[in-house]
């Protein structure tokens, strides 16, 4: 009597797990590799928790979401606490991965020592993340159209030395349009932000003659207004007409966007114009450690279509844990999140790009590399 | 620990209330013992609050004291950070800070004092009974307010909505260098939140001198009306200087509520590190306490000291203009 009850509990376990890698086999039938980790996750339970940028907050829940579907047994969970905080928990221990928009530095690396069981910590792009030049500007943006830029101009308004919007500098690369005779209010962020980082790594890159700052996550002058949070950005920019700020993509419904300079042509943001810089970017290899795939954003990039203010989001691994089930998490964790249909709930999501088909290989070399026995 | 410390405060803001001694004389004893006990208590809660602030200022010097005492080149570079490389050291940083929350505290002060003194003046001298209980109320329930509603009214309604009107003063009056222009748009500036911040304190000063006007004594309005004064004569003989020194402890108190305000500021001011006076161009001023707020959630441990000696800095300022105030009062009272 006593020995069946236990039986019972284990044969209805495997029964229900069975069922569950079939159904994640039919859900995944387009993508091989996929489906071969679905099957091997299905068994994955237990509680697993990350931290860290806050901007990939919405992607991460349409990925929770997603992952039921690859391990319906294993609960995960993601503070959205900031990048900095979510490696400083992830260092500690206390998570299992974490996410961030910037990749880590060579003393962050170092002090994964202690908290891998083997091996150091190694990053992973997860998506990259567009970052819009908008603006509010009566006749144009509610019109519906883009401003033509080029990164000196983008620059030389951000550095405050363009201060109308009929500006000969800006008027020359729209003859079509008709710009008011109006004061530019530049908006920035006030907070610590990775966008802004981006942001200006790419004015310093693309036009380094304009824009002679420091690289910064703080917003580095006094140049118009600043505001807490892409919430504060986005709200300021629609509270008066003349403003000009950066955003992520996904959050600038409804205003104007600058169309870049990119080769010869201007290019409109859009998720695909985002990838495409990506493809044409070079992984960085002189970085410390191993695994590690840290994309050197191109941003002069030539090619066709491509826009090239972009932030790529990683996510932050052990190639070895203490605990077996976090590594089969993990594993299990990072192959959804990379692969085409993660991706594509990201997109739906959080309005991101997908990774380019040029680093997918890299990156699923990568996660193999995570030891599971 | 915590629960504690409260319970007790409870109980001692009961036992300090006035008790009527008992005049039985049968009861002299047992009141002798309830006498010592309430005396005991209440020298418990004055030593308690005495304890509270020095724990405050042990924590402040504690934690502050990496920032100021550490690695010079570290803290130089955690303070460069914050600043996007404008200031590169803790003694640039802190002064333009320490500007932008005396200023905008004592503009809010400047506009909310003359008009809480009306108030308070109109409730407890002219207004008939009736509007009386009215106002009282819409007081109380402007007090209760959190500041973080303030805050977003401000800067989602405020902020668009009195642009025309900054832009006007500007306009005319743009010779005087505090409102010199052009006006902000959005006005996400030091003049639009020192106006929020004097709504917020306004019925912390307004309660407080409405209740010290009401405790004028009778005898001295009526002698003075005896004499043939007017009613303003009498506010201005008899009401105003019986309450200068309640008066000043009101706006003190006020005072204390703008130099701390943080949610407000952090919502509606584009912050800036300058020595400026221009107060409707934004991005001019910053105050520490909105300072420490916006920097927090991405500082790691040495920034959280830099921010904690900002922290102590406002500290030490509050204090220092609590007993200026103190001393001002006692010398005009003698």
């Amino acid at each position: 009597m006593h020995n069946q009850i236990p039986m019972r509990a284990t044969a209805a376990v495997c029964a229900a797990a069975l069922l569950a890698s079939l159904a994640a086999c039919g859900d995944n039938t387009a993508s091989g590799a996929s489906t071969a980790q679905a099957a091997g996750a299905a068994a994955l339970g237990g509680e697993y928790a990350g931290a860290g940028a806050s901007s990939q907050q919405s992607a991460v829940e349409a990925w929770i979401e997603g992952f039921r579907g690859v391990a319906p047994n294993a609960t995960v969970a993601y503070n959205p606490s900031g990048s900095g905080a979510g490696v400083s928990a992830f260092l500690t221990g206390s998570t299992v991965w974490a996410g961030s928009d910037k990749a880590l530095s060579d003393d962050e690396v170092a002090q994964s020592k202690s908290v891998c069981a083997s091996g150091t910590a190694f990053d992973v792009p997860v998506y990259i993340s567009p970052i819009a030049v908008a603006f509010n500007l009566e006749g144009v943006s509610d019109a519906g159209r883009h401003v033509n830029m080029d990164a000196a101009t983008i620059a030389d308004v951000f550095a405050g030395r363009i201060t109308r919007w009929n500006d000969e500098r800006i008027a020359s690369q729209n003859p079509d349009l008709d710009l008011p005779d109006l004061a530019i209010t530049v908006v920035h962020r006030s907070d610590k932000s990775g966008t802004t980082l981006n942001f200006v790594s790419y004015l310093k890159d693309a036009a380094p003659d304009m824009w002679d700052y420091e690289l910064s996550e703080n917003w580095p002058n006094e140049v118009g207004q600043g505001a807490k949070g892409t919430s504060g950005v986005v709200s300021t920019i629609r509270q008066a007409n003349g403003t000009i700020g950066y955003a992520d993509f996904s959050q600038v419904a409804g205003l104007g966007t600058v169309a870049v300079k990119v080769g010869d042509a201007y290019t409109p943001i859009s998720a695909e114009a985002g990838s495409k810089v990506i493809a044409d970017s070079q992984i960085d290899a002189s970085v410390e450690g191993d695994n590690r795939i840290v994309v050197t954003i191109n941003h002069t990039t030539k090619a066709a279509g491509a826009y090239p203010i972009v932030l790529v989001s990683y996510d932050i691994v052990c190639p070895a844990y203490k605990d077996p089930q976090d590594a089969r998490f993990a594993k299990a964790w990072l192959g959804y999140v990379t692969s085409a249909e993660g991706q594509q709930a990201a997109q739906a999501a959080a309005g991101v790009a997908p990774l380019p088909e040029t680093l997918t290989g890299r990156i699923t070399a990568s996660i193999d590399q995570i030891k599971v026995d | 620990m915590p629960g504690n410390d409260l319970q007790r405060a409870a109980v001692d803001e009961v036992a300090v209330a006035p008790i009527p001694k008992g005049t039985d004389p049968g009861e002299a004893r047992r009141g002798r013992a309830a006498d010592r006990i309430f005396a005991g208590l209440a020298y418990g809660s004055g030593l308690l609050i005495l304890a509270v602030l020095a724990a405050v200022a042990v924590f402040l010097l504690l934690r502050a004291w990496p920032a100021v005492g550490g690695p010079p080149d570290a803290v130089d570079a955690v303070v460069s950070s914050f600043t996007g490389g404008r200031f590169a050291s803790l003694w640039g940083y802190v002064p333009p800070l320490l500007f932008g929350s005396v200023l905008v505290a004592a503009l809010a002060l400047a506009l909310a004092f003359f008009v809480s003194l009306g108030i308070a003046v109109f409730i407890s001298q002219y207004a008939p009974r009736r509007l009386v209980g009215a106002l009282n109320t819409i007081i109380d329930l402007l007090a209760a307010i959190p500041s973080v509603v303030y805050g977003l009214w401000g800067g989602l309604v405020l902020v668009p909505a009195i642009y025309p009107f900054w832009n006007w003063i500007a306009g005319h009056f743009g010779w005087i260098p505090l409102f010199a222009g052009p006006a902000a748009n959005p006005s996400r500036t030091v003049a639009t939140v020192a106006l929020v911040l004097a709504v917020m304190i306004l019925p912390i000063i307004t309660s407080m001198t409405r209740d010290i006007f009401l405790q004028t004594p009778k005898l001295l309005e009526e002698a003075a009306l005896g004499l043939g004064a007017t009613q303003w004569e009498t506010i201005r003989l008899a009401v105003l200087p019986f309450g200068r020194s309640g008066i000043v402890s009101a706006s003190m108190l006020g005072l204390g509520r703008a130099l701390g305000e943080t949610m407000a500021v952090l919502m509606i001011l584009s912050p800036g590190l300058k020595y400026s006076f221009h107060l409707l161009q934004a991005s001019q001023s910053q105050t520490i306490a909105a300072n420490i707020a916006a920097q927090y959630p991405e500082a790691n441990g040495l920034g959280v000291s830099v921010l904690i000696a900002t922290g102590l800095v406002l500290f030490a300022i509050t204090f220092a203009v609590n007993y200026a105030a103190r001393r001002l009062t006692g010398k005009a009272a003698s």
